[in-house]
C-alpha cells in the first residue's frame, strides 16, 4: 500500500506493546517519522498502565504477551478509553489468537512481516477509524463465515444481519485474500475507495459482534501449529 | 511460516532440481530422466514376472523363490525389441549372446541358452554357433561387431589360422587311431577354437575378462602354481580321464554294453572333478559382480538425488551466506526433505501422500518458495479438501506460477490464496512487481503461461494471467471439483 499523506495532516500517536524489545526498536525505526511513537511496554500490566497515562491514537499490540494475550491489554483499556484504538500484530497463524484480539476490540490485524510502508499506511486508516484487514484474517474470515452451521445451532442463535457476510463483502474479503489493495479492490470492483471500506468495517463488526458458536469453534479447530 | 507435519512429497510438488529453473518443460525432464534411474536400480533384486531381464538362476542371490518365479515366467510370446541386435553387458552370462537373440525373438533367454548348451553337448555345434554370434553380434556402444575387426588383425588370423590347422591335425590323428567319435565334434571345436582366438584378440577389455575366466582351468592346469590340493585333482582326474577313455576305446571285450556306460560316466566324474570348482566359482564371481552393477546403480542414482538436492541447497546457502534467517530456512527444509527421503523412503516426485490435503499442500508451496527464493509468501487458505488428481495438477500449476513471481516479478513478496468451494477449487498468485505486457512477451514466459494452461485445461480447469507492466501479475487458476463423478463415462485415472 503506498503511503498517502494522513488526512488530518498531524501525525498519529502510536504506542507498542511487544515483549521483544528487538523487534520494538525494529518497528520504531521503520515507523520512523513518519508517526510519533509515544511509549513502549513489554507485558500486559505495565501496558495499561501506560496506554492510560499517554492515551495515544493507535496501539500496535503484539497478540501474544508473557503475561496474558494481547486482547487483555484491549479489554482492560476499551471500557475507560474507547478513543485509543488497537492494531493487532503477531507472527502467530493461530486463528483463535487472532479472532480473540479481534473480538475484544482491535480494528485490525497484520503480519509481522509487513513492510514498513504499508505498516505506516494502516497505523493511519487505524488513526482514522477504519478496518485494517491482512490477507490473512481476510482468509481467516471467509472461512468462519463460510459454511452455514449445523441446523440445531442456527435455530438457536442465527442473526442474519451479524452472522453472515454479504456476497459484496465476501467479494471484497476475496480480493483482500489475493494480495488487492483496497485501492485496487475498489476499481476492480467498480466502487469507491470509501464504499471498500465501509465494506471492510461492516466485516469487522460482525466478526466483533456476531453470536456464532461456529466462530469460536472453527477458530478452535484451525489452530494451526 | 508454519511448520507442518513432516509430509509425503506429492507429485504437484516437482522435484527439488526444479528449484533454480522457473520452466516447467525442464522440471519435468528432469523427473522423466530420473526415473528411468530408479527402475534399472531395482533390476538386480530378483523379482518375479517378465520383466525378470534374463538373470540367470544361480545369478540370484535368493534361491528361495526359485520354483515360483521359473513357473510364473512368461517363456514364449515376450515383446521383441526393435533396432540393431546388441548384446548388452548387464544381460549377459557369457558375452550376451542368448539375452540379444531372446530380446529378439521374444523367447525366454532360459530357452535359448538351454537349446545353446544342449546342442553344445549334441556334437558342439552350440559352442561353433554361440561363438560365431558373438562374433557377429556388436557389444552394446560398439559401432562393428568383432569379426569385423579380425578382419583387420593380421596377426590374429594367421594365430587362428595356426591353431585351427593344429587342431584338425590332432583330429585326424586321433580318428587314424580309431576314435571315431572324434569326427562328430571336431568341425564344431576347430571353428570355437579359431573363433574364441580372434575374439581374444580383437574383443574390448571386458570380453577379456569372461575370456579369463573361461579360460582359467586351463591356466591352472599349465600353470601349477604349487597348490597341492590343485595337483591332487588334477592327478585323480587325469586318471580317472585315461581309465575311462581306455574303456571306452576298448569297448568290445567282455561286458559289451556295461563297459562303455561305465567309461562314459567315469569321463563325466573326471570333468565334474576337475571343473566343479571352476564352476562354482564362476557361478560366485557372477552373484558379486551383479550385486556391485546394482550398487553402482543405486550409487548413481544417490548421486542424482543429493544432486538435485542437497549440493544445490548447499549452493545456496553458500550465496546467502549473509542472511542467517534464510540459511536456517533453507537447512530446515532441505533436512526434512533429506529425513524423509532416507527413512520414509519417500522421495520428491513421488505421488503417495494420503493424508495431504490442499491446504497442506500449499503450506508447502509456500515453505519451498521461500526456502528456495528468499522471498515473503503470503499464503491464505479457505476451506480444505483432500487432493486427487486433479488438485495436483492445480497445485502444481500454482507452484510454478509462485516460482515464476518469485523469480521475475522482483517483488519481496507473493499473495497466494486458495479457497474451496463446494463446486470448485479457485487459486490465485499474485505479485506486485515489475508485471508484462502480454501481447509482448518473450518466448520463455509465454511457454510457461502456456504449460500452466495446459496442465490445466488437461485436467478440465482454466487458467488466466493478468499483468501489467509496473503493477504486478496475477495468475488465477480453476478447478471443477467432483469431476468424475460427474462424468462418469470418463475412464478414471491411476
Amino acid at each position: 500500500m503506498p503511503g498517502s499523506p494522513a488526512p488530518g495532516g498531524g501525525r498519529p500517536r502510536v504506542f507498542i506493546v511487544d515483549d521483544h524489545g528487538l523487534f520494538r526498536s525494529g518497528v520504531r525505526s521503520e515507523l520512523g517519522d513518519q508517526v510519533d511513537v509515544v511509549g513502549e511496554a513489554d507485558d500486559v500490566a505495565p501496558a495499561i498502565a501506560l496506554i492510560a497515562q499517554c492515551l495515544p491514537d493507535v496501539v500496535l499490540l503484539d497478540v501474544h504477551l508473557p503475561g496474558g494475550g494481547g486482547q487483555d491489554v484491549v479489554t482492560a483499556t476499551k471500557a475507560a478509553h474507547p478513543q485509543v484504538r488497537f492494531l493487532a500484530l503477531s507472527a502467530s497463524d493461530a486463528p483463535e489468537d487472532v479472532i480473540a484480539v479481534i473480538r475484544a476490540g482491535a480494528r485490525g490485524y497484520v503480519t509481522k512481516t509487513i513492510s514498513g510502508a504499508e505498516l505506516v499506511d494502516a497505523v493511519r486508516r487505524v488513526a482514522a477509524g477504519d478496518a485494517v484487514f491482512s490477507p490473512r484474517l481476510a482468509g481467516f474470515v471467509l472461512d468462519a463465515f463460510a459454511a452455514p452451521g449445523p441446523a440445531g445451532e442456527a435455530h438457536r442463535s442465527f442473526d442474519p444481519e451479524l452472522d453472515q457476510l454479504t456476497p459484496r463483502e465476501r467479494e471484497v474479503l476475496r480480493l483482500i485474500a489475493r494480495g488487492y489493495t483496497y485501492k485496487e479492490i475498489a476499481r476492480e470492483l467498480y466502487i469507491s475507495g470509501k464504499t471498500v471500506e465501509s465494506h471492510v468495517s461492516s466485516v469487522l463488526r460482525k466478526l466483533q459482534l456476531s453470536t456464532r458458536h461456529q466462530l469460536t469453534r472453527w477458530a478452535a479447530e484451525r489452530r494451526l501449529t | 511460516m508454519a511448520c507442518g507435519p513432516d509430509q509425503g512429497l506429492p507429485g504437484w510438488r516437482g522435484t527439488w532440481s526444479g528449484r533454480d529453473d522457473g520452466c516447467v518443460e525442464e522440471v519435468e525432464e528432469t523427473a522423466r530422466s530420473a526415473s528411468p534411474g530408479r527402475a534399472s536400480g531395482q533390476d538386480g533384486q530378483p523379482g518375479p514376472g517378465p520383466d525378470h531381464r534374463g538373470a540367470a538362476p544361480a545369478a540370484d542371490p535368493q534361491h528361495r523363490h526359485l520354483w515360483d518365479r521359473l513357473l510364473r515366467r512368461e517363456w514364449v510370446g515376450k515383446p521383441c525389441s526393435s533396432g540393431p541386435m546388441r548384446r548388452r553387458r548387464e544381460d549377459r552370462l557369457v558375452a550376451g549372446v542368448a539375452a540379444c537373440l531372446a530380446a529378439r525373438i521374444g523367447i525366454d533367454v532360459i530357452v535359448i541358452r538351454t537349446a545353446f548348451v544342449v546342442a553344445g553337448l549334441l556334437g558342439g555345434f552350440g559352442l561353433a554357433a554361440y561363438v560365431v554370434c558373438w562374433l557377429l553380434l556388436p557389444a552394446e556402444g560398439a559401432d562393428s561387431n568383432i569379426a569385423a575387426k579380425a578382419l583387420n588383425d593380421r596377426r590374429g588370423l594367421a594365430l587362428a589360422a595356426g591353431l585351427g590347422s593344429l587342431l584338425i591335425i590332432v583330429f585326424l590323428i586321433a580318428s587314424a587311431l580309431g576314435a571315431s567319435w572324434v569326427n562328430s565334434v571336431a568341425w564344431s571345436l576347430v571353428v570355437s577354437a579359431v573363433g574364441l582366438t580372434l575374439i581374444w584378440r580383437n574383443s574390448p577389455a571386458d570380453e577379456h575378462e569372461v575370456l579369463r575366466r573361461l579360460a582359467e582351468p586351463v591356466a591352472d592346469l599349465a600353470g601349477g602354481s604349487g597348490r597341492r590340493r590343485l595337483w591332487l585333482r588334477i592327478v585323480g582326474a587325469a586318471l580317472l580321464l585315461v581309465i575311462g577313455l581306455a574303456t571306452l576305446l576298448h569297448g568290445r571285450s567282455a561286458h559289451e554294453l556295461l563297459q562303455p556306460l561305465a567309461g562314459l560316466l567315469l569321463v563325466i566324474i573326471a570333468i565334474v572333478i576337475m571343473l566343479g570348482p571352476w564352476w562354482l566359482r564362476i557361478a560366485r564371481d557372477l552373484v558379486l559382480e551383479r550385486q556391485a552393477r546394482t550398487r553402482a546403480e543405486e550409487r548413481a542414482d544417490m548421486a542424482a538425488h543429493l544432486h538435485d538436492s542437497v549440493l544445490q541447497t548447499l549452493a545456496l546457502i553458500q550465496r546467502r551466506a549473509g542472511q542467517p534467517q534464510q540459511v536456517i530456512q533453507l537447512a530446515r527444509a532441505q533436512e526434512r526433505e533429506l529425513r524423509s527421503w532416507l527413512f520414509d523412503g519417500q522421495s520428491p516426485g513421488q505421488d503417495d501422500s494420503p493424508g495431504l490435503t490442499l491446504a497442506g499442500g500449499v503450506r508447502l508451496i509456500q515453505q519451498e518458495v521461500e526456502a528456495q527464493h528468499g522471498i515473503t509468501v503470503e499464503a491464505v487458505t479457505v476451506g480444505d479438501c483432500e487432493l486427487d488428481d486433479d488438485l495436483n495438477a492445480l497445485l502444481a500449476a500454482a507452484r510454478e506460477a509462485t516460482v515464476n513471481a518469485a523469480k521475475w516479478s522482483g517483488a519481496p513478496a507473493v499473495a497466494l490464496f486458495a479457497e474451496v468451494e463446494p463446486a470448485e477449487v479457485v487459486l490465485f498468485v499474485r505479485d506486485r512487481g515489475r508485471g508484462f505486457d502480454p501481447q509482448a512477451v518473450p518466448g520463455d514466459r509465454k511457454g510457461l503461461a502456456e504449460s500452466i494452461h495446459a496442465r490445466i485445461a488437461r485436467h478440465g480447469g482454466s487458467a488466466t494471467v493478468r499483468s501489467v507492466p509496473g503493477e504486478g501479475t496475477e495468475v488465477s487458476l480453476m478447478m471443477p471439483r467432483d469431476a468424475r463423478r460427474r462424468e462418469p463415462s470418463r475412464p478414471a485415472r491411476t
